[in-house]
């Protein structure tokens, strides 16, 4: 099936040349995917009902003569975290396996307005909470570059549908990192915009002050394309921001002369594994090259910053997951006698260990006697972290990381250790405390052809130039890596 | 009691929940109309569904800051909201969205009267919060195994008051609910219907030895949820724990409930078993600033509260303490009397009228004055009908009736049923002439000095004219023509 677009400009192109319908497009990319899904298992559902309506509405607009959307015909999928009117959702967990949602997630609205084909929903951590997509209440997935490791988490499922060319994009949820490692692992371009950027409604939470909605795509300028349809203030979530969003594709093709580029030294010491240090340094020359200036900078909280995520993140988690108790739309446990014992069973079923975990590990932090200890101390340095990156922001455009202190890892490799799994978050949980804006975007491969992805972060609402120098960026490694 | 009623004190403070008079609820669209089918006014954000999102409702808001002004308390510029975790069937989200260390407003007060002299009642706070939904335990065929749950209340805004332990006994707090009623009555910020829960009133009660100033060990009673109920409630509860302090116990700190089948309270949980309810700050919501000019042109709309009304009614009427009171239970009936008073010209009467027949006539026919089918300006041309002259007293009162009966005016009674007093000399001359020429014995007395005699021939003079000449008139004619 090469035959099929992996952009979405192919895509475009290949409408307008009429050398296929959108309907025989969803046809092809939905055999595709559940053929290729059989060795990567990154599916929980596929959609062919709503695919081929989506189609044919996108062939009808062909038809007629219209000014088609952005994503007319492209081949979408989403992490199963984002709900789907009339598609189950289970947040990778037992505890909604038949759960089909009565609403349409916004970020899901706007992709099908602007003419995106859903064909279907992609596995994860179990409600979002994991590095790996081990922590699915269902099945691993598998990294589409090497099936016998992982694709990251906890979007794993949305990370290696793109990445395996089962569909062009796909929209994941980044909570710590959870958009951007698997990107990294998979070797796509992710992204989560600001805080407040997309809206959150829709998206079961896990942390709502962390949760974002973002997208996983072959390329840069599809993640501009996509960024720019689901971003935007919406009414039904008071978080979401009033900011104008620019046309991300029309800023892209900038060279990154006069740009300014820090990087944390804090992000390059112990830990970090050679070849993804390396990887990640020949990157920064490739934006040197480019004409950036290369900063040094200091994010001195840094080391605090997986026991303050962890804090916050279980802290809300604990109180977003009360709401799956058996009463309604749970499915219900087995022994519901009295009240007490119907909670139990329909928790004690449903929820997976590292939920389990979580949700005791908030509860903890917000117990009286302990808030102030815990909750309260874990914002306060929240707020410190924040403000390193306001200060660095001063003196730089952008800040360049590793995503991931070391590559895609076996399966059961690191799941005996939840610890390490959670230190294995330092690089992406920073930006996610301070509510800015990051990607990933490939920057190389292991020896053994594992992928390697760069984190590009910018201030608040400058997903723009963001944008513009990962295209940049992506433009001339690629231009290396051909020579 | 009595003599232990002089020994010991009783402090009493009030938590009262009360239903913001919203179209729509905290947080969502949906209706807050009673009533309705069972959760058939509901949505994903009321019923807590994954990924659903609150949003604010302005109208609650500039409800809780007009009652916060009426209540004399401090408006904060900047309040927040706050998780209250519990786990409940009829709570769905797994926590209750209220206000917690930053509430809408603080450090208010109200007078009240009782056994004459005034008193002030401190009121710590004021904050919003959404309600629960309800559970259903009986009514239905397998209501000895299940419970239902409606959540058509669920998400319904309401302010909570919280008073200081500002009251000594019983009759202060049923004095100060009813001054809070109808202060929110008149802001129309409430219906404060009892029986539909939108006005719910927990006491914290506790005793001490009179002059001691070190408060007793309180208990929480709950289920106070008539005026009649807080009474019963509060004497029980003082005089149960002055009871257990003179037989040499202790108060233990505990909520109890007032059962009224058995007229008691009864304890329900102690203060060990009390709730770790986890307060942390709703990550959903936005802090919520209310700026100045928001709070002024809030504070404009507040009509002339109760107090200040019947201080007016007393100063301007020159009416008794007692009458103000009554014409100013409720704004619709203060209003009528000032608009009847307006119209008539004669305030005086006005209220007698209204405190009199128009109240009586309502109240026999069970109609609120908003329903009365009399109107304010129909009692005033019929007052105004009286003090002309036009018909007597007691006409008046058989035209008023009439006017309850069908609604129809004043003026087209008396017309139709040709009620006006006859006035007009040279008509009733003739009558009088008849009837001394009828009455020769009689008029034989009245010259033989037995003047009284007079009464029955003017009872003659009416009844020929139907009761509809002026008593005054006929007098002086009979007079004039028998001497």
């Amino acid at each position: 099936m090469s035959s099929l677009p992996k952009t979405i400009d192919a895509v475009r192109a290949a409408l307008a040349a009429k050398q296929m319908s959108a309907r025989e497009l969803a046809q092809a990319a939905l055999i595709n995917a559940e053929a290729t899904d059989t060795n990567i298992c990154a599916f929980l559902t596929f959609s062919p009902e709503r695919a081929l309506a989506a189609a044919d509405r996108v062939d009808a607009s062909l038809a007629r003569g219209e000014k088609l959307g952005a994503l007319a015909g492209v081949p979408v999928a989403i992490k199963d975290v984002i709900v789907t009117k009339g598609l189950r959702t289970t947040c990778g967990s037992k505890i909604l396996e038949h759960y089909v949602p009565p609403y349409d997630a916004t970020a899901v609205e706007k992709l099908e307005a602007a003419g995106a084909v859903i064909i279907g929903k992609t596995n994860c951590d179990e409600f979002a909470m994991g590095s790996s997509t081990e922590n699915s209440g269902f099945f691993p997935t598998r990294n589409p570059r090497d099936l016998s490791r992982v694709p990251g988490g906890s979007s794993g499922g949305s990370a290696a549908a793109v990445a395996a060319g089962m569909c062009v994009a796909a929209l994941g949820t980044d909570t710590g990192g959870s958009i951007r490692q698997p990107a990294s692992f998979c070797g796509t371009v992710g992204m989560m915009g600001t805080y407040g950027r997309v809206s959150r409604y829709g998206l079961a939470a896990f942390a709502s002050s962390l949760d974002h909605i973002g997208p996983f795509t072959n390329n840069v300028k599809d993640c501009a394309t996509v960024m720019g349809v689901i971003s935007g203030r919406d009414p039904m979530d008071s978080t979401s921001a009033a900011v104008d969003v620019p046309d991300y594709v029309t800023l892209l093709g900038k060279n990154l002369h006069g740009i300014k580029i820090g990087v944390p030294r804090e992000y390059f010491a112990e830990g970090l594994d050679a070849e993804v240090g390396a990887a990640v340094e020949r990157g920064i020359d490739t934006l040197r090259k480019l004409g950036a200036e290369i900063r040094e900078i200091h994010l001195a909280h840094t080391r605090y910053a997986v026991a303050t995520y962890y804090l916050i993140a279980t802290a809300e988690a604990s109180s977003n997951l009360a709401r799956y108790d058996g009463v309604r739309y749970t499915s219900r446990g087995p022994q519901a006698g009295t009240l007490a014992e119907m909670y139990r069973s329909t928790r004690g079923a449903g929820f997976g260990q590292e939920v389990k975990r979580r949700i005791m590990l908030g509860t903890y932090a917000l117990s009286a006697g302990y808030y102030d200890a815990y909750y309260l101390k874990a914002q306060k340095v929240r707020t410190l972290i924040a403000r390193d990156f306001e200060e660095a922001f001063r003196h730089v455009d952008l800040i360049v990381t590793p995503v991931s202190p070391f590559p895609a890892f076996k399966l059961g490799e690191k799941a005996a250790d939840p610890l390490e799994m959670y230190l294995s978050d330092i690089y992406t949980i920073t930006a996610s405390l301070a509510g800015i804006p990051g990607l990933s975007v490939p920057c190389g491969e292991t020896q053994a052809r594992l992928s390697i992805g760069m984190q590009m972060l910018a201030k608040h609402f400058d997903e723009g130039r963001l944008l513009a120098a990962a295209h940049a960026f992506e433009t001339a490694s690629t231009a290396e890596r051909r020579q | 009691m009595t003599a232990l009623l002089e020994k010991y004190e009783p402090v009493i403070g009030l938590e009262v929940h009360v239903q913001l008079l919203t179209q729509s609820k905290a947080f969502c669209g949906c209706s807050t109309r009673f009533g309705a089918p069972p959760n058939s006014q509901t949505c994903p954000v009321c019923l807590g569904l994954p990924g659903a999102l609150p949003v604010l409702n302005r109208r609650a808001v500039e409800l809780g800051v007009k009652a916060s002004l009426a209540l004399n308390c401090e408006v904060r510029g900047v309040s927040g909201f706050a998780r209250k975790n519990y786990f409940y069937p009829d709570l769905p989200k797994g926590y209750q969205i209220s206000q917690y260390d930053q509430p809408l407003a603080e450090h208010g007060w109200i007078d009240i009267r009782e056994g004459g002299a005034p008193k002030r009642i401190g009121i710590t706070r004021l904050h919003l919060e959404d309600d629960a939904g309800k559970s259903v335990h009986d009514g239905f065929g397998d209501s000895a195994k299940r419970s239902y749950v409606d959540l058509n209340r669920s998400g319904t805004p309401l302010a909570e008051i919280v008073t200081e332990p500002d009251m000594r006994g019983s009759n202060e707090a049923h004095e100060f609910l009813t001054r809070l009623k109808e202060i929110l009555l008149y802001l129309e910020v409430s219906d404060c219907n009892m029986e539909e829960g939108s006005l719910r009133c927990d006491a914290n009660v506790s005793v001490r030895l009179r002059g001691a100033e070190k408060l007793g060990t309180k208990a929480e009673v709950k289920n106070l949820n008539s005026f009649r109920f807080l009474k019963q409630a509060l004497d029980y509860e003082i005089d149960r724990q002055i009871a257990v302090l003179e037989s040499g116990g202790t108060i233990h700190q505990e909520t109890r409930l007032w059962n009224t089948a058995e007229q008691r309270t009864i304890g329900m949980r102690s203060k060990e078993q009390a709730h770790d309810y986890r307060y942390f700050p709703e990550p959903d919501l936005a802090p919520l600033v209310v700026g100045d000019a928001w709070r002024e042109e809030i504070r404009a709309t507040i009509p002339e509260l109760p107090e200040a009304r019947r201080a007016r009614f007393i100063a301007s009427y020159g009416m008794t303490e007692y009458n103000a009171g009554v014409l100013t239970s409720s704004k619709a009936i203060a209003h009528y009397f000032e608009e009847a008073a307006k119209s008539s010209g004669d305030a005086r009467a006005a209220a007698n009228w209204v405190m009199g027949d128009v109240l009586g006539q309502l109240n026999t026919a069970g109609k609120t004055i908003e329903a009365s089918p009399v109107s304010a300006p129909a009692l005033g041309e019929l007052l105004k009908l009286q003090s002309s002259g036009a018909i007597s007293g007691k006409i008046a009162k058989h035209v008023f009736l009439k006017m309850f009966e069908t609604g129809r005016g004043a003026r087209e009674i008396v017309d139709s049923e040709s009620l006006a007093q006859i006035s007009d000399t040279a008509a009733l001359e003739k009558i009088v002439a008849e009837v001394i020429a009828a009455s020769p014995k009689q008029v034989e007395q009245y010259k033989g000095g037995k003047t009284t005699v007079i009464g029955f021939l003017v009872g003659q003079v009416m009844k020929a004219t139907r009761g509809q000449a002026n008593p005054a008139a006929v007098n002086e004619l009979l007079r004039k023509a028998l001497e």
